[in-house]
């Protein structure tokens, strides 16, 4: 019966969206048909609808219920809780399930907290969001419905693909879908500001938080996803540059743009049409993401259920979104007064420099990503496009962005002079031109991009903290120490990877058991190896012993082999000391009896990720301190 | 319940579609010369794995990619360039084998693109700008 | 002229709508075809597979006749779906040599009794040497080469009886 309810939940949510959108319409085009109160408890309902529908797809996998058939595809009994707990998104109709249901909590909260959007912006916002949403209960209810009921039910499930059997990948997409749903709420703002015309300070402050939220999301999701495929592909790679990671990092560079760009809007009423533009890109970005992924028009490591017809589905929900959007837009915002204007060397000039990088960078993703697909339809002709040349090209310009944004926090609004703010950043140079010396002592022969990676993760490192100087550091805003510490996080990441780029030491080799081998400081010995059994796993396990000087370290690395589906996955060891992660892998038995082992020293790798935090905990700190400012009651809500 | 999944482990290994011959020589082991290893390395990057579509064979646990990676470092042992034998494998698989797109006709607008965005969006920012007074 | 730039967002997104609608309607083959069509066959002298057949050189492929050369491998689960229909192909007169992938002597024999032997000669390539030099990127996959030793066709899978008369008239091509 809970499948039945599920999808009787999802009928009304879907029915509830349509009057949503409709009260929308009406109470734009007549003011005083008093639409306008009504739509806010409709936006609620709507979103608790839907948020009941996804928990009785929760229950179901939890109890195992065969007879769904996305449980019987997607499930097994043996399965550990967790797994069934996570199930109900790994795989394609519940994890569109959970993006209806992001976009009907966001509707909700928004009529819920949203008070100061003038009441009309506010219904067309509402509206607008409804929108999105019926297209999607449609993609769900007529392409993709997960309640589907199977007849007779099979004896046992097939179970979810092993390497989704991870604790940190149960929870990375629903993180990843709160961003990239979220990003709905940015593009029915800039929607409902188009229809009515409000692009102004009021508009930027209102969208801000919202856009945090998801871009907080969006930053945790991409982090948890690299630290999945470094750990559990056993190769020791941490971006591979695959259409599922772009389609990832596509939203998150034009939200970051984003967020910088609202600042002008918000401070300094400029780049009123640019904003808009990028609130309308950030959600089409997520949009496009999902469609690449689900379409299966780009073969991927990461492949999800593939469907062309779904693929056609979503195709025609995005001519219909981003293409109605950009209309609008291009209808519209000529109408939309022209923002203040400002001097090139100016806090505003250095955003629009990050600007302009950040939508270059998210251009050649773009492109890069899809360009094997228009080059075969071209000419027929198969191409790749891989790490070498995204390294290549956006390497250097995500280079000159770190350098900028040292410059940008130190630079007045307006006006600056060259002279003061390379007095500002004096002390920051210093320490950049410190670890230049240092670094090209230290490691001859360095690469020139983790060269400059390190040298500006240092420089930029310090600049990032010349916000605080001189301040009373109880008195400065919280939205000031989370821009500190988003770029400070930005440094750390970056100088994480140049780290690991220049310096990580690998050996492959095959060992009897006690042997020996070193790798960079460390020698490694293969103690034993033995068999252990999981819940739904049988595996090989090496005990590992690393000992550097008076540090010994014992570690397991282990083959897993999954029985449903049959899958083998290889669970690195790493064991993580200050400097670094040792990471250690068991390979293949060898006929003359010695084991394949590859183990990598990676230096400070751990930075890049501890990087990746600190930038979202820098958008947490920034999104609270402008709540508090906010919801003061002399705020200029209109 | 462990004990009898352990004796499925040791019995049910074989009926795996996997070859069951032990790694190429070179599959998993490092070149003797640091030099040929970073170049034999720099170039398994840029080879992208035949039968796991979407890695290259620098980090690929499939036999076809392991094979592979011994050609590469049993040829530079031997003294080839890398690009002899990048174009060897273009030469039989096609442009599709490399993920670093050689510069071509059909690949220019892939190498011009980035200079393109970036000079149309200064272009763009440039109307944001207000002339300098002087003074 | 101001108003125009303001339309070249949706231009582009009609640009990007366009291409991932052609690519929708004739969603691209995953397979990588071999580029060695058309070339003649790589020099290659590979040792036996198995004991009782001798193994197999490229220079066997220059008599005058065109040949199959299958790639297979003991391990390979959809060669032994293919087996029954190149023994078919054997009985019509199709001469099929074969180049065995990865394989240990005893696996093939086992292989080849349990599921039939059509094959003349079997070169054993223990490390795809060969199979990467002919560009083939799996198994099974089947050539066929003409009587002065050019590839003239690749199939890509195992061959099912549907795949019989497209097999049969590239090997008249080649003739």
């Amino acid at each position: 019966m809970t499948a039945e309810l599920g999808l009787i939940l999802l009928l009304i949510a879907a029915a509830l969206a349509a009057l949503q959108f409709g009260l929308g319409a009406i109470s734009l085009r007549n003011p005083q048909a008093g639409g306008h109160a009504s739509i806010k408890p409709v936006a609620v309902l709507q979103g608790i609808a839907v948020a009941l529908s996804f928990l009785c797809l929760i229950w179901v996998f939890l109890e195992t219920d065969l007879s769904v058939k996305l449980v019987a595809a997607n499930s097994h009994p043996d399965k550990p809780l967790l797994y069934k707990f996570a199930g109900a998104w790994g795989n394609h109709e519940g994890s569109m399930l959970l993006w209806v249901t992001v976009l009907g909590i966001a509707g909700g909260a928004v009529a819920l907290f949203e008070k100061r959007l003038k009441v009309t912006s506010l219904t067309a916002t509402l509206a607008a969001q409804a929108a999105i949403s019926i297209g999607f209960y449609a993609f769900l209810l007529f392409a993709s419905n997960p309640f589907e009921r199977l007849n007779p039910a099979p004896e046992t499930g097939q179970g979810l693909n092993p390497l989704l059997q991870d604790p940190g990948l149960a929870f990375h997409p629903p993180t990843l879908y709160f961003g990239y749903v979220g990003m709905s709420v940015a593009f029915s703002f800039a929607v409902g500001a188009l229809i009515t015309r409000e692009v102004g300070p009021t508009f930027a402050r209102a969208m801000r938080p919202w856009v945090l939220i998801a871009w907080i999301f969006l930053t945790l999701g991409i982090v948890a996803g690299s630290y999945w495929a470094y750990y559990e592909l056993g190769w020791g790679g941490w971006w591979f540059w695959d259409p599922v990671e772009n389609a990832s990092l596509m939203p998150w560079l034009a939200t970051t743009a984003l967020l910088h760009s609202v600042t002008v809007l918000a401070t300094r009423d400029g780049l009123r049409a640019w904003t808009v533009m990028l609130a309308v890109v950030a959600f089409s970005m997520s949009m496009v993401g999902t469609f690449l992924v689900r379409s299966g028009i780009l073969t991927s490591v990461h492949a999800f259920a593939v469907d062309p017809k779904r693929g056609a589905f979503i195709l025609a929900l995005l001519a219909l979104y981003i293409g109605g959007a950009l209309t609008l837009f291009g209808l519209r915002i000529g109408t939309v007064r022209e923002g203040n204007r400002f001097d090139p060397l100016s806090r505003e000039g250095a955003l629009v420099a990050n600007n302009l990088l950040l939508s270059a960078i998210l251009g050649i993703v773009m492109v890069g990503t899809l360009y094997p697909l228009i080059a075969e339809s071209l000419t027929g002709e198969k191409l790749s496009v891989g790490p070498p040349y995204f390294n290549a090209t956006t390497g250097p310009l995500a280079l000159i962005l770190v350098a900028v944004m040292a410059a940008g926090p130190v630079l007045r609004w307006r006006r600056d002079e060259w002279s003061a703010m390379a007095r500002r950043l004096a002390l920051p140079i210093l320490f950049g031109a410190a670890a230049l010396l240092a670094v090209v002592l230290s490691a001859p022969g360095i690469g020139i991009l983790p060269l400059l990676g390190l040298v500006l993760a240092i420089g930029v490192g310090a600049a990032s903290l010349a916000p605080l100087w001189k301040r009373n550091l109880r008195r400065t805003p919280l939205f000031t120490w989370g821009m500190v510490i988003s770029h400070l996080g930005v440094a750390i990441s970056m100088a994480g990877m140049a780290s690991e780029s220049a310096f990580t030491k690998e050996t492959l080799t095959a060992v009897t058991v006690g042997e020996t081998r070193s790798v960079g400081p460390w020698s490694v010995t293969l103690k034993e190896v033995h068999p252990v059994a999981g819940p739904n796993w049988t595996a090989m396990e090496g005990a590992m012993e690393a000992r550097r000087g008076s540090t010994l370290i014992a570690s397991a690395t282990q083959a897993r082999m999954f029985a449903s589906p049959p899958t083998e996955t290889n669970e690195a060891a790493i064991s993580t000391v200050w400097d670094g992660q040792l990471y250690l892998v068991l390979g293949k038995h060898q006929p003359d009896g010695r084991w394949q082992v590859r183990m990598w020293w990676k230096p400070f790798v751990t930075l890049i990720w501890l990087g990746g935090i600190l930038i979202a905990l820098g958008g947490l700190l920034a999104m609270i301190g402008r709540l508090r400012r906010e919801l003061k009651p002399k705020g200029e809500a209109a | 319940m462990r004990i009898l999944a352990l004796a499925l482990l040791l019995l049910a290994s074989p009926a795996l579609a996997d070859s069951q011959m032990p790694d190429a020589q070179w599959a998993n082991t490092q070149l003797p010369d640091p030099q040929q290893e970073r170049a034999a390395k720099a170039l398994m990057e840029k080879v992208r794995c035949l039968v796991c579509q979407g890695q290259s064979v620098a980090d690929s646990d499939s036999d076809l990619a392991g094979d592979m990676r011994s050609l590469i470092r049993t040829r530079i042992a031997a003294g080839e360039k890398p690009d002899t034998i990048k174009a060897w494998l273009i030469e039989r698989y096609g442009k599709w084998i490399s993920y670093d797109p050689p510069m071509s006709g059909i690949t220019a607008p892939l190498w011009i693109m980035p200079l393109l965005l970036l000079v149309l969006g200064a272009w763009l920012a440039r109307g944001r700008f207000r002339k300098r007074k002087s003074g | 002229m101001k108003r125009t730039w303001l339309w070249i967002p949706l231009a582009l997104f009609g640009l990007f709508f366009g291409v991932m609608a052609v690519g929708l309607s004739k969603p691209s083959s995953t397979t990588i075809t071999s580029k060695m069509i058309g070339k003649p066959l790589p020099k290659f002298s590979l040792p036996p597979a198995h004991a009782p057949q001798p193994g197999l050189g490229s220079a066997s492929f220059q008599q005058g006749q065109p040949r199959l050369l299958n790639i297979f491998a003991s391990w390979c689960i959809p060669c032994i779906a293919e087996a029954p229909v190149l023994l078919e192909l054997t009985k019509r007169g199709v001469p099929i040599d074969a180049i065995a992938i990865r394989d240990r002597p005893q696996d093939v024999d086992r292989f080849l009794k349990r599921n039939g032997n059509p094959y003349q000669r079997i070169g054993s390539d223990v490390n795809s040497a060969v199979q990467m030099a002919l560009g083939s990127s799996g198994v099974p996959e089947t050539f066929v080469v003409d009587g002065r030793g050019i590839i003239r066709f690749q199939h890509i899978g195992d061959i099912r009886a549907e795949d019989v008369p497209e097999i049969m008239a590239a090997l008249r091509a080649a003739r």
